[in-house]
């Protein structure tokens, strides 16, 4: 298969978490979410109650997804963040290191000029924290077992389909 | 691709339903949607057009239970059914770990089916995907139409390898969840394999 799966341990997610906290305090926004290129949320940080993160993920990675096509279109190899305005709350879309996506949304506290600048400033951070994770996944799938799926039965199959 | 998520102990596989237009993809996952739990399901995002033609993709997050303290996630994708929206349907193929190709039973609609299962292995092979290798499942909808062709010729015509197989009609439902159990079974099984 093309891809390899993605493993994200408790350590690492603890470590992603902090630095898009850090970049939504800086900026003034609402919600912080990073979501994998297929539309996998990895992270979502702020005022993300009553908000379908799962929904949003998905359509940010399809946005992404259908924009970089078009960027090719026109002989872009890509368009380097996208923004979508809205009355009150506005949507900035922004790839992280060509695997990630760094979603960020804010208001009125904040400005787009501010969010450019601190996206700018931590997606380097970021871009490092997602290559020292995939690679200690790497490292770690050598030790011991990379999923918890190693070990499971047949059995453990059937109780899902209540059979 | 699987995404194996240990601080939430959760694990996310995606599905996608693909097949010609206005076979009935769209259909199972609504039917999936009205039948499951409130629970274990997320909101059914729909991309259409004014006419209720799949534009981009339909996708519905589905928690099928616990396995091993995980809890298995599926996300559930079909692609636009349209000739002319293959652009799209490359995109939704992105890191598919299981494919449910469904067919139109009508005698009328055979060649759109052979013409989408043709564009599946093209664009799967294009992403260095085998739909030979992957995990995947054959349904034949509408059953129920004056005009369905026989279930072996379809068979003949349609089957690629010693895929399961299952006779559905996606409006009332039957053959929705056995097609869903079977391509989910055969995704967590491929991980049980690679683990």
């Amino acid at each position: 298969m093309p891809t390899s799966d993605i493993i994200l341990h408790e350590e690492d997610y603890l470590a992603i978490r902090d630095l898009i906290q850090r970049l939504r305090a800086e900026a003034n926004a609402r919600v912080v979410c990073l979501v994998d290129r297929n539309g996998q949320q990895i992270a979502a940080v702020g005022e993300v109650e009553g908000l379908d993160t799962t929904a949003l993920a998905s359509l940010a990675a399809g946005n992404v997804a259908a924009t970089d096509s078009l960027a090719r279109l026109i002989g872009e190899r890509d368009f380097s963040a996208l923004y979508h305005e809205g009355e009150k709350d506005n949507l900035h879309l922004s790839v992280v290191g060509g695997k990630v996506i760094l979603l960020v949304i804010f208001g009125v506290r904040s400005s787009l000029g501010l969010v450019r600048l601190r996206v700018k400033k931590y997606t380097g951070e970021l871009a490092v924290a997602l290559e020292r994770m995939q690679a200690q996944s790497k490292a770690r799938s050598g030790k011991l077992a990379a999923s918890p799926f190693a070990e499971i039965t047949d059995a453990d199959i059937d109780s899902l389909f209540g059979n | 691709m699987t995404f194996i998520n240990y601080a939430a102990r959760e694990i996310n596989c995606k599905i996608v339903y693909y097949g010609p237009g206005l076979g009935g993809k769209t259909t199972n996952l609504k039917w999936i949607y009205g039948k499951s739990s409130p629970t274990s399901r997320g909101k059914l995002i729909s991309l259409a057009t004014e006419t209720d033609r799949t534009l981009f993709f339909d996708f519905l997050p589905l928690d099928l239970g616990t396995i091993r303290g995980f809890k298995t996630r599926f996300h559930l994708y079909t692609v636009p059914g349209q000739v002319f929206y293959d652009a799209s349907r490359k995109l939704i193929l992105k890191g598919v770990d299981g494919v449910v190709f469904v067919a139109d039973s009508q005698a009328a609609r055979m060649e759109a089916n052979a013409e989408s299962l043709k564009n599946l292995q093209a664009n799967l092979k294009e992403q260095g995907y085998d739909l030979a290798k992957l995990s995947y499942v054959l349904q034949l909808n509408k059953r129920d139409m004056s005009t369905a062709m026989p279930v072996e010729e379809m068979k003949r015509q349609l089957v690629i390898r010693n895929e399961p197989v299952f006779e559905a009609v996606a409006q009332n439902g039957a053959g929705v969840f056995d097609t869903l159990k079977a391509i989910a079974r055969m995704v967590l099984v491929e991980l049980k394999k690679t683990a």
